[in-house]
């Protein structure tokens, strides 16, 4: 099962090539995996998306723990929560016909437009991993000529929280 | 107090009570090498190579239970010694490793002597700093002995470059008597929910089993394991590493469980319905196959280590705390209960285990000509009275050892069960001597492990270390051989040794004392030689019988009620039924 693992960990250098070398030497799989300082500058917030059976979902948290920089640590799929990811796509946009069908397709995927040249288009579109998908689907393979994913991003819904 | 970098190292050590250092210099930590020589409290161990001062700090750590500390160049320093803290990893052993880094400004640009030591030991370290500051040092130290030495203790590396240490800057200095880390808080107080849980499965058993681990070791529970015991009067296992806890010689212990185990506690881990595991990881060579592990059992599991809980094994009750805490507080639960164990049904299952103990399955050949490994160990355990320190090299005569040599106390079994490693028990034996040097300190190993930190010998005599070397040579790597002949229809691919040298010339050249033994009825006496001579390291080169196996044995992938025997145990007794 797919799970999403949020963690916040000491803004040491190093910090995190250990989550990635346990994930490497404990065989566990990563989706994707972001990382960015918090409000307070001597934490690091990382989003980590895994998948494995309940065993090992419960190992790889107990061993994320155990890391001696990570503070704490949220399995965010045990709850409701909510998930983001920002994705930038190049398009082919060479002659007015295929432009007007993108930005139809960006206005209805709620993707806004950031760059334009004559031959392509630059769409900055958010949302969960289905809904970039979906987009990049709806394209079609053909008229991207480049695609950059940030892996996502969760925080919970309600009252609950990560912090100190 | 204003103090250089270098002085700060040297400082705190002393501060922090620590009496030796294991290292070998090189330009790195030159600074800290002159530090070291302007002093006298701290005293420097030179080793012959850096994996010997890992494990001569790992023998010392394993026979104290304090934190054992080394100090090494950058670069092949560094590297060298690796497996030394890999191994103190595998067994949570608790090492602070200082190791000289290149000046900061050279990080990273491919000095001479740079390797990113941080970096190769990650895998292998509870947790390693790299020092940019000098300012940073002595906290840095702090945290490094903290994390090493508390909660499930392991190895700690401290990367110190070299401009860190520059002797001409000085700052102030004081030794930080506690440090706070807000991201590692070790439980120790086991739940009391859990722990009434527990005791309500453990009492209920009807064929009840104790399996305890290195952990109880780790945490000083030795006396707490025994009250418990005594008071449930239960049959108990240990793992290779736990061996000594309990004490080897009472009724209760039914023999180590795993690989190389008893036939009765393997037998009585495969029909116990309740068992209880105490500082124990459930390591392959201890369950065998897992799916076939404990099936009529139900599973509490006590471990500083939540990670290690579940992770091979589900259990039924968690108890995540210090071994030694939580001990104590189930025995409290227990005596504060009405209800007491079924002693019938504990009567009937104490039977049925003699009669595994009956098969007498630690028996070997007693007629031979040649000399037994196991006669030897056994002649050991008489000769030293049971109260040596004895270290290991890993394979065949480690097996041997952990059978029939009988530990009745902790920290005296010292051996690389986790990772393995060939080349550890005689730089450890340096240790132990060092940490206790009116005790009796054997190291037993085979020619094979014995040359892979032969040059220790040389430490060995600059320090007048008179430990005892107890080489069973058969010619062979010898559980290489014994996999070969049972696995690979005996072609005994590269596991002959070809060319040994004279272990006794070789013994003398380094100026101890060698001797060499080639029948069974001149065992006892070379022996009894050797541990004479109280102030002299002596190498014993027994030649021992080149086939004998190591039995019984679990197979690879096996159950634990798939033992094999050894050919020369005794048939089945009449009731008991032939093993598959």
């Amino acid at each position: 099962m797919r799970h999403i693992i949020s963690l916040l960990m000491e803004n040491e250098a190093g910090a995190l090539s250990r989550v990635a070398g346990l994930f490497s030497a404990r065989g566990y799989n990563i989706e994707s995996l972001t990382v960015a300082p918090t409000e307070d500058p001597s934490l690091s917030r990382m989003t980590i998306v895994t998948t494995g059976s309940e065993e090992i979902i419960e190992q790889i948290t107990k061993q994320l723990n155990k890391l001696i920089d990570v503070v704490k640590l949220v399995d965010l799929t045990e709850g409701a929560h909510i998930e983001r990811e920002l994705m930038l796509i190049k398009l082919r946009a060479p002659d007015a016909e295929r432009r007007a069908e993108l930005k139809r397709l960006a206005d209805i995927f709620r993707g806004r437009i950031i760059d334009v040249t004559d031959s392509t288009y630059t769409i900055e579109l958010t949302g969960d991993g289905d809904k970039l998908d979906a987009f990049i689907g709806a394209v079609g393979e053909g008229t991207i000529i480049e695609t950059v994913r940030t892996g996502a991003s969760g925080i919970a819904r309600g009252t609950r929280s990560l912090h100190l | 107090m204003e103090l250089s970098g270098a002085e700060i190292v040297v400082q705190f050590l002393k501060d922090e009570g620590v009496k030796y250092v294991f290292g070998y210099p090189g330009g790195a930590v030159l600074h800290i090498y002159d530090a070291l020589f302007q002093q006298d409290d701290v005293r420097h161990i030179l080793v012959r190579h850096e994996q010997g001062a890992t494990h001569a700090a790992d023998g010392y750590a394993r026979a104290t239970g304090k934190p054992g500390v080394v100090l090494v160049t950058s670069g092949p320093g560094a590297t060298n010694a690796v497996t030394g803290i890999a191994t103190a990893y595998m067994d949570s052993i608790p090492l602070v490793v200082l190791t000289g880094q290149v000046p900061t400004p050279f990080i990273g640009s491919d000095a001479f002597q740079e390797v990113d030591a941080v970096g190769i030991t990650r895998p292998c370290v509870k947790h390693n700093f790299l020092v940019k500051r000098r300012e940073d040092l002595a906290l840095t130290l702090k945290k490094a002995f903290y994390i090493a030495t508390s909660g499930r203790p392991g190895p700690v590396v401290v990367d110190i470059p070299k401009d860190v240490t520059d002797p001409n800057v000085r700052i102030p200095y004081e030794y930080p008597r506690e440090v706070k880390i807000r991201s590692y808080n070790p439980v120790v107080k086991g739940h009391p929910g859990q722990i009434k849980k527990a005791v309500d499965l453990i009492l209920g058993a009807r064929r009840p089993m104790i399996y305890t681990g290195g952990g109880v070791i780790l945490s000083e529970a030795s006396a707490e394991l025994i009250e418990f015991t005594r008071l449930l009067g239960f049959p108990i296992t240990q793992t290779l590493m736990g061996l000594g806890a309990y004490p080897a010689t009472d009724r209760q212990f039914v023999g180590m469980l795993g690989m190389h185990g008893t036939y009765e506690a393997n037998m009585a881990m495969h029909e116990c319905d309740v068992l209880i595991a105490i500082g124990a990881r459930f390591d392959d060579r201890v369950t065998g196959k897992v799916a076939e592990f404990c099936p009529h059992a139900r599973i509490v599991h006590v471990d500083i280590d939540p990670a290690s809980i579940a992770k091979n094994v589900k259990v039924d009750v968690p108890i995540v705390g210090d071994v030694k805490n939580v001990l104590a507080d189930m025995t409290k639960e227990l005596r504060a209960r009405k209800q007491k164990p079924d002693a019938e049904a504990l009567r009937q299952w104490w039977a049925r285990i003699d009669e595994w103990r009956g098969r007498n399955c630690l028996q070997y050949d007693r007629n031979s000509e040649l000399i037994k490994p196991q006669f030897v160990i056994e002649k050991l355990y008489e000769v030293t009275g049971g109260d040596a320190y004895i270290t290991s090299d890993v394979g065949q005569h480690q097996m041997w050892t952990a059978q029939f040599y009988k530990f009745d106390k902790p920290r005296r079994w010292i051996n690389s069960g986790g990772l393995g490693t060939m080349g550890f028990g005689m730089p450890a034996a340096l240790g132990v001597q060092l940490a206790h040097p009116d005790a009796t300190v054997a190291c037993v190993t085979g020619e094979a492990s014995i040359q892979m930190c032969i040059q220790e010998l040389s430490t060995a005599m600059q320090y007048m270390l008179p430990i005892k070397i107890v080489n069973l040579n058969n010619r062979y790597m010898g559980m290489v051989r014994q996999w070969q002949e049972f696995f690979y229809e005996s072609r005994y691919s590269h596991s002959y040794l070809e060319a040994l040298p004279d272990f006794v010339k070789l013994a003398e050249s380094y100026g101890h004392v060698g001797l060499r033994i080639e029948k069974p009825e001149d065992v006892e006496g070379a022996l009894r030689e050797a541990f004479g001579m109280k102030d002299r390291l002596v190498f014993l080169d027994f030649i021992t019988d080149q086939t004998e196996n190591v039995y019984p044995m679990i197979a690879q992938g096996k159950g634990h009620h798939e033992m094999e025997l050894a050919p020369y145990c005794k048939a089945p007794q009449s009731g008991e039924r032939e093993l598959a």
